[in-house]
């Protein structure tokens, strides 16, 4: 049993977790997740750590509620418990001191690449971030990002906030017109995100990594229901993973593989909004 | 299964002392048109006459071929007396000097190429069900024995890890907690029992019966650390440095999922057997949406394979309302590995064995989905190194069938997490951890010691169970006596 020590509501259906796991903060690495299971029903699904506070021995889940299981989770309080926590999972992200690096962000996305961030700064990066959104409301971490990045850039897709656009609008112009030597990017975001932002980068050669979140099953590399395609093999993004060479990444199949239980997504909502 | 015997009339009774040809007595269960509805399990056991009658059939050999027979070498004959005096306490006594899993081994084992294949018995007859007394010996003990607490040898202090929860885990942590020591067992899933819990159906293996055996290590005092994944939240070399085990026994089975690598494998659904059963399983989807996890229930649904793994996955599909379940396997029916009575209960239950065929392509729909398989028809050719006859595929032979979802049931790897994580640790090409001898099961690495499906390959419950407890003893003697060191 995992408790919940603090709880923070950035937006309706965004939320954020601090949870008390020392074990899991002692060994997390930038780019790493769990998996929870948050009652006897539940199921398991992998969250990417956002934070850790090796001090106080614990993690940050930020999460949106788009399923059954997200919404049950964001109905949790503070001093509520989650039943299963199995981590860090996955492989960490390789840091390195590569130059410039270009962290982009959409959506939620901006939490798990914020350790990824503050990992690059350390290793002596220097570090464009841009993170995008909807719209202003649900723009979450910019502050942290500006505490850790040498350089912040803002999107939103309606224009309530920052450029109007969308991060790869931002990416073309510091290619395009700042012509800045970029050496690596990383992108976290929904997968159409990543996709766009690879095939940006794909024509200049710019390395970029994506860190994809497939649906899991054990987390450990027994199930294979995380398959991805990489470079034309077949990869298991739980424990190869989760970040790859995005020029590599079928996308259009990880999209497809990533809607297998959208019906059942469905009947289980229904279900939850009705209790 | 019995075959149709006029002796089965006869008032046994009477016959006894004569030595009758009692038949091999049948254990009744659900009927196959009510079991492809739910999840019960399918056989419901002896009862009590049934199991004496049974019992009279072993005429006691002097030199018992049964006990070769068995891997863990169960006395047997002293077993089936019991039943026969009617001492099924003592009887189940008997059986748990050398299987602490009974009740689990008994359902699992295939005994018709162990202990049953020997029987002298069955020289002329069908042999004694062995395996059905011990199921019966197990569940009569579950339910009227009492909780009796084992001999326990004085406090050691010394700590000892052990890394998965499957049958090689469970009797390992069973025998050293008895031996004094401070044992934990770190599973990297949310429940312990390994396959037993996320692979073996509840159809066949209810998880009650598992559960029960890790209540009981429990109350003996070991202790059960889940969800802690050995290699991620801590190295083998960490739980000996950091945390102070001087012993790690390694039990973490052989959870790789193989596919094919033909064409259309990453269509949606398709799943590896692991995933399929662990969610029926583990997550019991098939109780969804009251449990979480989904999983679809398509009515035509190809399983590729022919042992038990894939008899779990086709008869999982029919149950969760396949109306076409097939099984597709590239050799014929007699060389199908699953034990016996799971191919036969299959049958009862309708599914469909295509044999001497092997897929050879996925197809999908535009939306990537699977809509069919393409296979090819195979005939058997010369032996290969298995000793079975090598299946070479028919030129031309080429067809389809159409199918919804593919389940691929060809075998596991051994998971390198662990081993990939402990540098000093030797493994061999397929990834299986090297010990000097089953019995020992000393490793490369001073103070780890490995047993079951991560050393073996995939094999069954009772080699597991069995190498766990031989493991143990090493264990003890590293830890106490020194006797055994690296
Ligand atoms: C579907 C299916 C049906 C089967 N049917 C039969 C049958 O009828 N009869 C029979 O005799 N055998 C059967 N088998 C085989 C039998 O189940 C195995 O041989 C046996 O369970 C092996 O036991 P084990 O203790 O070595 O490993 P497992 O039972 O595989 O247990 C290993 C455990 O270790 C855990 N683990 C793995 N990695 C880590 C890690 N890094 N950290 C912590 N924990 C870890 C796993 O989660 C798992 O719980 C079947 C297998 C399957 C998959
Ligand atoms: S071989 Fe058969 S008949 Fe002989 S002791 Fe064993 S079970 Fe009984
Ligand atoms: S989630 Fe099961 S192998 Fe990755």
């Amino acid at each position: 049993m995992y408790e919940i020590v603090e709880k923070k509501v950035w937006f309706n259906e965004i939320k954020e977790f601090k949870i008390k796991a020392p074990l899991i903060a002692e060994k997390q690495k930038a780019g790493q997740f769990v998996i929870i299971r948050i009652n006897e029903n539940g199921e398991r699904i992998p969250l990417t750590i956002a934070h850790k506070d090796l001090d106080n021995g614990t993690i940050n889940l930020l999460f949106q509620e788009v399923g059954k299981t997200t919404m049950d989770l964001g109905r949790l309080n503070k001093g509520d418990f989650i039943m299963d926590i199995s981590g860090p999972l996955g492989t960490p992200t390789h840091i390195e001191r590569y130059g410039i690096v270009v962290c982009i962000g959409g959506g939620i996305g901006v939490a798990p690449l914020h350790p990824i961030v503050r990992a690059m700064k350390s290793a002596g990066n220097n570090v464009i971030s841009i993170i995008g959104a909807r719209t202003k409301g649900i723009l979450i971490y910019e502050d942290l990002m500006r505490a850790t990045s040498n350089e912040l850039l803002i999107t939103t897709d309606d224009g309530s906030y920052g450029r109007h656009g969308f991060v790869t609008d931002e990416l073309k112009n510091l290619i395009d017109v700042r012509k800045i030597p970029i050496n690596l990017v990383v992108a976290i975001g929904p997968p159409i995100m990543m996709k766009m932002v690879c095939r940006v980068t794909e024509p200049y050669k710019i390395k970029t990594i994506v860190s994809l979140n497939t649906i899991m099953v054990d987390g450990t590399g027994m199930c294979g229901a995380c398959r991805v395609s990489v470079g034309g093999r077949t990869r298991f993004v739980c424990v190869d993973g989760p970040e790859f060479d995005g020029h590599q990444v079928d996308f259009d199949e990880m999209i497809q593989r990533q809607r297998q239980y959208l019906t059942e997504e469905k009947i289980a909502v229904e279900r939850c909004k009705h209790k | 299964m019995t075959s149709p015997n006029e002796e089965e009339k006869r008032p046994e009774n009477e016959k006894k002392e004569k030595r009758p040809k009692i038949p091999r007595q049948p254990m009744h269960g659900q009927d196959p048109a009510v079991r492809i509805r739910n999840f019960d399990e399918v056989p419901y056991g002896y009862t009590d006459e049934l199991a004496k009658l049974e019992s009279s059939r072993c005429i006691q050999c002097k030199k018992p071929f049964c006990i070769e027979g068995c891997p863990v070498r169960i006395d047997i004959p002293l077993f089936i007396k019991k039943i026969k005096e009617g001492d099924i306490l003592e009887a189940a006594r008997v059986i748990k000097r050398d299987n602490c899993l009974p009740a689990i081994c008994g359902r699992v084992c295939p005994q018709e190429d162990q202990c049953e294949k020997v029987c002298i018995v069955g020289k002329k007859e069908e042999s004694v069900a062995i395996g059905r007394l011990e199921r019966y010996v197990a569940d009569y003990e579950a339910k009227h024995g009492r909780f009796e607490m084992p001999e326990m040898a004085p406090k050691t202090g010394r700590k000892v890890a052990i890394v998965g929860s499957g049958p090689g885990g469970l009797a390992c942590a069973g025998e050293l907690i008895k031996m004094g020591h401070d044992v934990t067992v770190f599973e990297a899933l949310h429940k312990p029992g390994g396959v037993l819990v996320y692979g073996i159906p509840e159809f066949r293996l209810p998880k009650a019966i598992v559960q029960r055996e890790v209540d009981y290590l429990a109350n003996l005092g070991v202790k059960f650390m889940m969800n802690f994944v050995v290699g991620k939240i801590r190295t083998v070399d960490e739980l000996m440095e950091k945390d102070g085990y001087e012993a790690i026994f390694l039990a973490n089975g052989a959870g790789l999922p193989i596919f094919m690598n033909i064409p259309g494998e990453n269509l949606n659904g398709v799943y590896s057997a692991n995933e399929y059963l662990t969610r029926s399983n583990l997550m019991k989807a098939y109780k969804f949406p009251d449990y979480d996890t989904p999983i679809k229930r398509w009515k035509n649904v190809a399983v590729i394979g022919g042992g038990n793994v894939a008899m779990d996955g086709v008869r999982t599909a029919r149950r969760l309302g396949a109306d076409n379940a097939y099984i597709i396997y590239r050799r014929s029916h007699n060389e199908m590995p699953a034990r016996k009575e799971e191919i036969e209960h299959a049958e009862e239950e309708g599914i469909q064995f295509r044999m001497l065929t092997n897929p050879i392509r996925i197809l999908g729909n535009k939306d990537g989905w699977v809509r069919g398989i393409e296979c090819i028809k195979m005939e058997l050719g010369e032996p290969d190194e298995s000793g079975r006859r090598r299946p070479v595929p028919i030129k031309g032979s080429e067809f389809e069938i159409e199918i919804d979802a593919v389940v691929m049931a060809i075998g596991s790897g051994s998971n390198p997490l662990v081993a990939s994580t402990t540098p000093d640790l030797k493994v061999n090409k397929w990834g299986n951890i090297i010990v000097d001898r089953e019995k020992t099961g000393r490793t490369s690495k001073k103070g780890v010691f490995a047993g079951g499906d991560i050393v073996t390959g995939a094999a069954t419950v009772i080699l597991a169970m069995g190498a766990g407890r031989n493991v143990a003893g090493a264990i003890n003697e590293y830890l106490v006596y020194k006797a055994i060191g690296w």
